[in-house]
């Protein structure tokens, strides 16, 4: 698409000032401007790596159907070069003109929200953003909406009490953000001119493609480019390792990557749909998959990151992938014109090594539901429920026949080698035989021929080793027994 | 005109003492207004570092070339030892062991070797990366557990506590169980890191803007790096993003460097330390290996113990010494042991210097008395509770022989029995000891487990020199009032209290007064904010000047309207002398007319507490806090998984100042108690390398980790002991161990595998890994 036009500068909304920038690092992070260019100093950096929320504003951007969707997202790890065409709300932008708090920033103090006060912005913006959208959370939707903001001093039960107030500080009508929604939509189309961004050069170049095609070809011509879509594992690149990115082409703008369809039994996913963006239709599907996306990350991360990303990232403690591994989902992989597509279990060749020519993308992943008379589960094992890296992950489908044989098993496993991997040894000493306890516990010794597990800072090989049969028993007694809980849950079953 | 008018016929101020007025920056917190030391205006031409870090745990320096270095992109100045102009030592306890810049040595993966200074942080960060450092490794001491208690190298002398003959009570004792505990440390993860900003001045002159909890300190440190009389340096915090002990002394690395290098170059200098740097190069709450060995009786009244408690010190002395000591002084909890012996051991490892973190080695004290009672419980059969409540000292008002701490000090205010007493009522323990026997038996995979644990914490800074305060307080011709005293503002409301003290003093509603920061100019020689004492201290301190400048006023109405003394009476806004009543500013307005001094110095040292260490022995605490939780948890027995479901909490903060501020610390202080004990895991490899460094890999608790029904309340009948300020009680370190309660129900529910007939020994923190790896223990015992 040589003929795209093309735009050397970036052009979004800050707060209410429109903001234009022609000289822009691609690896500029959103914080860093805030703080520095800005003095917008409400936004506070804790840890500069997407964990600890203090850094947490507003992104407003324009969903593929015409509506306004505003998120909270991690300012330390999200670039400027992926703001082209949104709307960033920072904690000044919240109280009146006069001076008078916003009711989330009135029930935060009236209920002491606050100690020290340092996460207290970030605490602000996530329970702005979860209360536009949920202006009355139960308890499970605050937790969750807050799995992404630390606090040290208060034990957060303040801030519980004041999330569960805010609606009778004022109702969403009067809120300023939802009230010029359609003036705001109005100023975002107008910065959609369809052309390409393109800014500096060398070491410095940003891209901002014009569309799918565009990015096709921008990639084929630039191999060696970075890929940054959620940039929540590419913002650490930069903030804690330093490293050069140049040349970056953002993709999170890109509507054609964001489709979701349910069709002939499958979900199909674009590579841009963020996990925030996938929940709802994947939980509905395939509903061991709504809590294990429900404890990826945190809610920034879930609004920013996405699903095609911790596919392509290849990383061995990527959450969906085992799962999807299980259901045996397929890989769209795209490079120019060409596609082609693969097992997903296949892309995964060793550690750091993916089936991904130069040049060519992850476009999209097919995922199959599981039939009706399909089991099917997901158990992530970390050292704190939320908001945690996986140390042990087992993603388990199985049908039974009707003599209560088991007819067919997938297993996947994450954390327990260099890759997602299946338990081919452990499915073998299950098909065919009955689904007993005897049946499991035999197949539970043959974990050592599918996994030999590392020790590092999340775990010991030990302790992986034994859960990861452990889970296969959970598996086995959640699928045959209704009697007592075979886990321990902080909410009650949906 | 004033905006806030004042009620002249109110019948009470607002906001004094015993009030429960909202924190002071509420409000400028939540509009992201509120002013930290990286959020100041920076002066024009502010440089900014990056510090090179060792990559070796411990090692000769051969060769350090900062060439690359020095010729990076915007790169100003490289410093080194070499350009320390005073003394490169900011070593706390005098020890001379804690250099600014690493000195032809390094002692731990992680120590800053030089210091970058560049136009911008992302230069000096990037320019600190292209150093090229040879080193000559030297063999690397990382863990405790291993290392040899009598003859490791101590950072510091060594605490010895006595008190009878423990070997000889141990040998006759019906019942002995020995063991040994390992407990984690902990980081501090305040939300806003290391920084400090300096500014130079003429001549000597400097003033740092530092995130530190111990002004005087920080300024003396930076006058001993510099060279200079302390005079030549002003430090100033307003307030910090958290501290918790992690700002003590380890705010003064960042700040010495910020000093010398603004002197040097002489532009302002920032030093912010990024997350990972901050975690990997400051000191945490030591780890400790802690070995007993207890008598008791059939009936589990222990009579002798004998502790060990080695600690982590690290590669320098820092706090080790007086927080190994402390632990010590809190190995006995609220626990009478008639015969005890408890040594300290400092060791001296190639990490990071361990240092304070609130609680300072007490909580880790509490964790060894705990554990004997748990060894203690299913030794003899019974139910930990029933052998806590056995052994407690006496209560306040019995004449007994249990009452006397292992280093002499008789416990004179022990109210720990009414309020376990009361806890176990509210949260119904009995009632859910039967349903959770009764949900085990028929839960094959999820147990659950209950424990209630009681707290009984030392108020006073055990280096008795420290237990002063000073506090300047002035009062403008309008009536209003600038408050300032020594201590600092990390979130805990101490500035707020200090002001209610201030209002009620004056009488006058508590915006009339202003808080101000914290800045050695105003007050000299203060005491870090440490060790829970900052209301005490510095609210007595701040009564005291308030009281002074209300003498001279008294002085002055009782001379110009010819009443007695007596006659003058402050009420709220206005002061009544004789018949006649005025507003309390234009009395101010006329005393001034009639040159009274408006401006008062105030002090304070605590009385009565004396501690000889060498002996062992003082009445070392001025009084103590006491609480009590109570915590209810899931535990999965197929992958150690947990769920705290309900914690109860009873605490005593005497006659609150604020139970607001007061219940926000306990809450607080209980959650990170927890985290300490649960997930908050510090990882070293093999090479020294502190592997959980981020909040990626190293984990506090969450919203989502919190008990999910969470009670608390303060004991509404209580009162200090003592005559401290207005009869309240400290309120910031000790309801941090209130969450062993929720080490000891997992430990619990642990237990349950093996029929509670084998004490599960779980160590902290009990992640869910030490969980289950408890549990399979358990299930072979049993079956062995």
């Amino acid at each position: 698409m040589a003929d795209a036009a093309v735009r050397s500068h970036l052009r979004f909304i800050l707060n209410g000032r429109d903001v234009t920038l022609t000289d822009v690092a691609p690896d500029q992070t959103l914080l860093d401007w805030l703080r520095l260019s800005r003095a917008l100093k409400g936004t506070k950096e804790g840890c500069a790596e997407g964990d600890c929320g203090a850094c947490s504003v507003l992104v407003g951007r324009l969903t593929p159907d015409g509506g306004l969707v505003y998120e909270g997202v991690n300012a330390c790890i999200r670039f400027l070069g992926s703001l082209d065409g949104c709307h960033v709300v920072t904690v000044e932008h919240l109280a009146a003109k006069d001076g008078h708090l916003h009711p989330v920033q009135q029930a935060m103090v009236d209920f002491h929200g606050s100690q020290c006060g340092f996460c207290t912005p970030g605490f602000v913006m996530s329970l702005y953003g979860l209360w536009m959208q949920t202006p009355n959370p139960d308890d499970r939707q605050i937790e969750t909406a807050l799995q992404g903001n630390l606090c040290r001093c208060t034990g957060y039960e303040p801030i519980l009490r004041a999330a569960r107030a805010i609606s009778s500080y004022g109702g969403t009508d009067k809120d300023p953000l939802l009230s010029e929604r359609e003036t705001m939509i109005a100023r975002l189309k107008a910065l959609k001119d369809g052309a390409r961004v393109e800014i500096g050069a060398g070491k410095h170049r940003l891209v901002v493609p014009a569309g799918l095609d565009d990015f096709a070809d921008l990639l084929e011509a630039s191999p060696t480019a970075t890929i940054v879509a959620g940039s929540t594992d590419v913002g650490l690149w930069v903030t804690k390792h330093m490293r050069d990115i140049s040349p970056v082409i953002f993709i999170a703008g890109l509507d054609e990557l964001k489709s979701i369809s349910v069709k002939d039994g499958a979900v199909t996913i674009g590579a841009g749909v963020t996990y925030s963006e996938a929940i709802d239709t994947l939980g509905q599907h395939i509903p061991a998959l709504g809590p294990l996306i429900a404890r990826i990350g945190g809610q920034q991360v879930r609004n920013m990151g996405t699903i095609g990303g911790n596919i392509a990232n290849g990383s061995p403690i990527g959450d969906t992938p085992p799962a999807l591994i299980a259901l045996g989902a397929t890989l769209t992989l795209r490079k120019g014109k060409a596609r082609r597509t693969i097992p997903l279990q296949d892309f995964f060749i060793a550690y750091g090594k993916q089936d991904r020519q130069p040049g060519e993308f992850v476009e999209a992943v097919h995922i199959p539901i599981p039939a009706q008379d399909e089991h099917f589960a997901v158990y992530k094992v970390t050292k704190r429920r939320d908001e945690d890296i996986t140390a042990t992950l087992g993603a388990l489908r199985m049908t039974l026949a009707d003599d209560g044989t088991v007819a067919s098993i997938c297993i996947a496993y994450g954390g327990m080698a260099a890759t997602p991997k299946r338990a081919l040894a452990v499915e073998a000493a299950l098909l065919g035989q009955p689904w007993t306890e005897a049946t499991v516990e035999a197949a539970m010794e043959k974990y050592p021929q599918d996994f030999s597990p590392l020790t590092d800072m999340r775990a010991t090989a030990d302790y992986r080793a034994l859960v990861a049969k452990n889970l296969l028993l959970r598996f086995y007694l959640e699928t045959t027994s209704n009697a007592a809980p075979a886990q321990v849950s902080r909410y009650e079953a949906a | 005109m004033n905006k806030h008018m004042t009620d002249l016929t109110a019948e009470t101020i607002t906001g004094g003492v015993h009030s429960s007025p909202r924190h002071d920056s509420a409000h400028k917190h939540v509009a992201g207004t509120a002013v930290y030391i990286d959020d100041i205006t920076e002066p024009a031409g502010t440089l900014h570092a990056g510090l090179g870090l060792s990559t070796v745990a411990h090692g000769i320096l051969k060769s350090v070339d900062l060439d690359a270095v020095r010729a990076a992109p915007g790169v100003v100045d490289v410093l080194t030892c070499a350009d320390i102009p005073g003394v490169n030592d900011i070593s706390p306890s005098g020890m001379n062991d804690d250099p600014v810049l690493a000195e032809g040595k390094v002692q731990f993966h992680g120590q800053p070797i030089f210091c970058v200074i560049a136009e911008t942080r992302e230069q000096a960060r990037r320019a600190a990366r292209l150093a090229r450092i040879e080193y000559e490794e030297l063999p690397a001491d990382i863990d405790i557990w291993d290392l040899d208690v009598k003859t490791h190298r101590q950072v510091f002398t060594p605490l010895t506590l006595k008190r009878g003959d423990t070997a000889g009570a141990l040998e006759t004792a019906p019942r002995r169980v020995k063991g040994r505990m390992r407990l984690g440390g902990q980081d501090h993860f305040y939300l806003e890191g290391q920084v400090s900003l300096a500014v130079p001045g003429e001549d000597d002159e400097v003033l740092v803007h530092c995130s530190t909890q111990g002004p005087s300190e920080t300024q003396h440190m930076i006058a001993h790096a510099l060279g200079v009389p302390s005079h030549a340096v002003t430090v100033e915090v307003r307030r910090m993003g958290g501290g918790f002990g992690g700002k003590e002394t380890q705010a003064n690395q960042c700040a010495a460097l910020a000093a010398i290098a603004a002197k040097k170059l002489n532009r302002a200098v920032k030093v912010r330390l990024d997350r990972d740097e901050d975690m990997v190069a400051t000191g945490k709450r030591h780890d400790f290996a802690i070995d007993y060995d207890v008598g008791f009786d059939d009936e589990g009244r222990i009579l002798a113990v004998d502790y060990t408690f080695a600690l982590r010190a690290g590669f320098s002395a820092d706090l080790s010494g007086p927080v190994g000591d402390r632990a010590l002084f809190h190995c006995d909890n609220a626990y009478f042991f008639p015969h005890v012996h408890a040594k300290s051991a400092p060791l001296y490892t190639n990490t990071v210097s361990n240092t304070a973190f609130r609680g300072f080695g007490g909580p880790q004290g509490m964790v060894g008395a705990e554990r004997v009672i748990d060894e203690v419980a299913f030794a003899v059969g019974k139910d930990p509770l029933d052998i806590r409540k056995l052994n407690f000292y006496d209560a306040m008002g019995v004449e007994g022989e249990r009452n006397v701490t292992p280093y002499h000090q008789k416990v004179e205010d022990c109210i720990i029995q009414r309020i376990v007493a009361e806890l176990e009522t509210s949260a119904d323990y009995a009632g859910r000891r039967k349903a959770i026997a009764e949900f085990n038996a028929k839960s094959r995979v999820v147990k659950r487990g209950l424990a209630l644990t009681p707290v009984k914490f030392g108020i006073s800074f055990t280096k008795t020199e420290s237990n002063q305060a000073g506090a300047l307080v002035h009062v403008y011709t309008d009536g209003s009032v600038h408050m300032n005293h020594g201590g600092t503002e990390m979130g805990q409301g101490l500035h707020l209290k200090v002001a209610q003290v201030v209002a009620e003093e004056f009488q006058i509603d508590l915006e009339r007064v202003k808080i101000t920061a914290t800045t050695t100019a105003k007050v000299p020689n203060t005491s870090p904010t440490a060790a829970s004492s900052g209301a005490d201290l510095n609210g007595m301190a701040a009564q005291d000047a308030a009281r002074q400048i209300k003498q001279r006023l008294i002085a002055f109405a009782a001379e110009t309207w010819q009443v007695p003394r007596e006659a003058v009476i402050f009420l709220p806004n206005r002061v009544r002398i004789g018949e006649t009543e005025i507003p309390f500013n234009d009395l101010v307005k006329k005393a001034y007319i009639a040159r009274v001094q408006l401006s008062a110095a105030g002090f304070y040292k605590t009385p009565k507490i004396h501690w000889d260490r060498s002996k062992g022995r003082g009445h070392a605490f001025y009084y103590y806090a006491y609480g009590a939780a109570c915590s209810e948890v899931s535990v999965d027995t197929l992958t150690g998984e947990y769920v705290v479901e309900r914690t109860d909490i009873l605490h005593d903060t005497g006659r609150s100042l604020n139970k607001i501020i007061d219940i926000g610390q306990i809450e607080g202080g209980f959650i990170q108690g927890m985290g300490w004990l649960t997930t908050e895991e510090l990882w070293w490899d093999g090479k020294g390398r502190l592997r959980t460094h981020a909040p990626s890999t190293y984990k506090i608790p969450l919203a989502s980790d919190r008990p999910k029904i969470f009670n608390v309340a303060l004991t509404d009948w209580s009162e200090a002991y003592e005559p401290t300020i207005h009869r309240s009680k400290a309120v910031g370190e000790p309801p941090l161990p209130l969450g062993l309660a929720v080490l000891h129900a997992l430990s619990d529910a642990v237990a349950s595998v093996a029929d509670h007939t084998v004490c599960p020994r779980l160590d902290a923190p009990a992640t869910p890994e030490r969980v289950l790896m408890a549990i399979e223990r358990l299930k072979k015992d049993r079956k062995g």
